[in-house]
């Protein structure tokens, strides 16, 4: 469903991402590992064009289109199809739980408040805080801000949903809630990119893995194989001194 | 000796007639003038935190020429300078320009620094949910921003309040030029500038308080909000145990 193209991105004279080619199938839950500096939050963002990639090309849904030239109309028409659950979660600070969730529907795609309000209540529900509703960003904890920003992501329907670091800014308890959200969404069978470097979590959750160093795609396959028998020694050095392997 | 009779019937007889103009005059300026700033700034500031490109340059233009010359200037070269190629503006009108395009380039970089308080990310998620520029700046960055911008826009309105006593120099009939033309019949200078300086602090003195006011009512909703959560987690925890 999502197929990328020799993605480049340079900032300054630094070349963050150097050609990166991959495919994702509907239901594939990809882990995209790899030491930090190696391009994987600049990849994730470029995807859903928060940052512009300088070349490459996107196929997605069957159409194609050049990274660096698409217009603003089509990215807009892309994000609609996809969402993202940001490292430090973003919600709208002006807004209450809910609204965060609904506003997506209401503004966005102009669905009737009512029945917005419906879809978001079944989404907050769905991350356990359905009592938390009108409560601000400022007065949930880390954990519960994150699980919003899910739902926030969930509302929308999106074929595809981006996660830059979902948990790294949370404790290891609150870390634990999240994951246990996002193995639901995998057995339901969602399309999931997730930047992580919970190695332990990639491993239980993802069915693909990627292996990024230096900008460069070193290695893609099926999770347990490269976990059990990756075949880069790059990938087994940075899963050794992970303690995986 | 200060305060014989005579002094104090001056005193009670002039403050109807500072008064007057004070509520027909230096209030209105202040609100017709800060309403034009605010929404000359609220332009400007935005021109500048979406980096329109040609437009920028003037916002930062307008305000470099405005913040770099008197306020006093200003208005002469409105009201005495203009004539000279044929544009007569009437008094009250010319103080109106002045103060609101003055005061406006002030406002404006307020307001350009609440908007940049506003965390980046919340503009990304705003995207990243499918909404447009627009629609984040006006739902999400503006309502974070005006609220932060709320304390220093009050003390701006208590400075513009105050200025409006310059306007006294291109014949408006505020508050102080009435005040000049009592004491140019009673020769009574001390008191009566003691006296209008006074009503100015009784003006600036319900500012402060409606800030007051402001500031709690842009907490209200959360305030009550909060409360009313509190009774749910309560609630959720009893149910709990």
């Amino acid at each position: 469903m999502l197929t990328l193209e020799n993605v480049r991105k340079k900032f300054g004279t630094i070349e963050v991402l150097k050609g990166i080619t991959f495919h994702v199938n509907q239901g594939d839950v990809i882990a995209i590992l790899g030491p930090s500096g190696s391009g994987k939050t600049t990849l994730l963002r470029c995807l859903n064009f928060l940052e512009k990639a300088d070349s490459g090309m996107m196929i997605f849904n069957g159409e194609r289109w050049d990274m660096n030239r698409i217009s603003r109309k089509n990215i807009a028409l892309i994000r609609k199809k996809t969402a993202f659950v940001f490292q430090d979660y973003n919600l709208f600070f002006n807004k209450t739980a809910l609204q965060n969730v609904t506003e997506g529907l209401i503004i966005a795609r102009k669905i009737p408040k009512k029945q917005a309000i419906a879809i978001g209540e079944k989404a907050l529900e769905k991350v356990g805080l359905k009592a938390w509703a009108n409560y601000y960003p400022r007065q949930l904890s880390g954990g519960q801000q994150q699980r919003v920003a899910i739902a926030r992501a969930l509302v929308t329907e999106p074929e595809i949903i981006f996660f830059d670091e979902p948990t790294s800014a949370l404790d290891p308890e609150l870390t634990e809630e999240i994951m246990a959200i996002m193995h639901q969404l995998a057995e339901e069978g969602r399309t999931m990119l997730i930047v992580t470097h919970e190695m332990q979590f990639a491993q239980n959750i993802s069915s693909k893995v990627i292996f990024m160093e230096q900008g460069q795609l070193i290695e893609m396959g099926d999770a347990q194989e490269i976990f059990s028998y990756p075949r880069e020694e790059r990938t087994k050095n940075f899963l050794y001194t992970s303690k995986i392997i | 000796m200060i305060l014989d009779e005579q002094v104090w019937t001056l005193i009670v007889d002039s403050f109807g007639k500072i008064l007057l103009p004070g509520l027909t005059m230096t209030i209105p300026l202040t609100v017709i003038s800060f309403i034009l700033a605010l929404l000359i700034a609220i332009m400007v500031a935005l021109v500048q935190f979406a980096q329109v490109r040609i437009l920028t340059q003037l916002a930062r233009f307008y305000i470099w020429i405005i913040r770099g010359t008197p306020l006093l200037v200003q208005m002469y070269v409105i009201f005495f300078g203009l004539p000279k190629i044929g544009i007569i503006i009437e008094p009250f009108l010319a103080a109106v320009i002045v103060f609101s395009v003055n005061e406006g380039a002030y406002v404006a970089e307020t307001i350009r620094a609440a908007l940049e308080s506003v965390p980046k990310g919340q503009i990304e998620a705003g995207y990243c949910v499918g909404m447009s520029y627009r629609q984040i700046m006006k739902r999400i960055v503006l309502p974070q921003a005006l609220r932060t911008a709320f304390p220093p826009l009050s003390n701006s309105v208590i400075a513009l309040m105050k200025d409006t006593s310059l306007a006294a120099n291109i014949t408006v009939t505020e508050m102080f030029m009435a005040t000049q033309r009592i004491v140019a019949v009673t020769y009574e200078p001390l008191i009566l500038y003691l006296e209008v300086g006074f009503i100015y602090l009784m003006f600036s003195t319900v500012l402060t308080k409606l800030q007051r006011v402001g500031e709690k009512y842009l907490n209200t909703d959360e305030i009550r909000r909060e409360k009313r959560c509190l009774r749910w987690k309560m609630f959720a925890k009893n149910l709990e145990q």
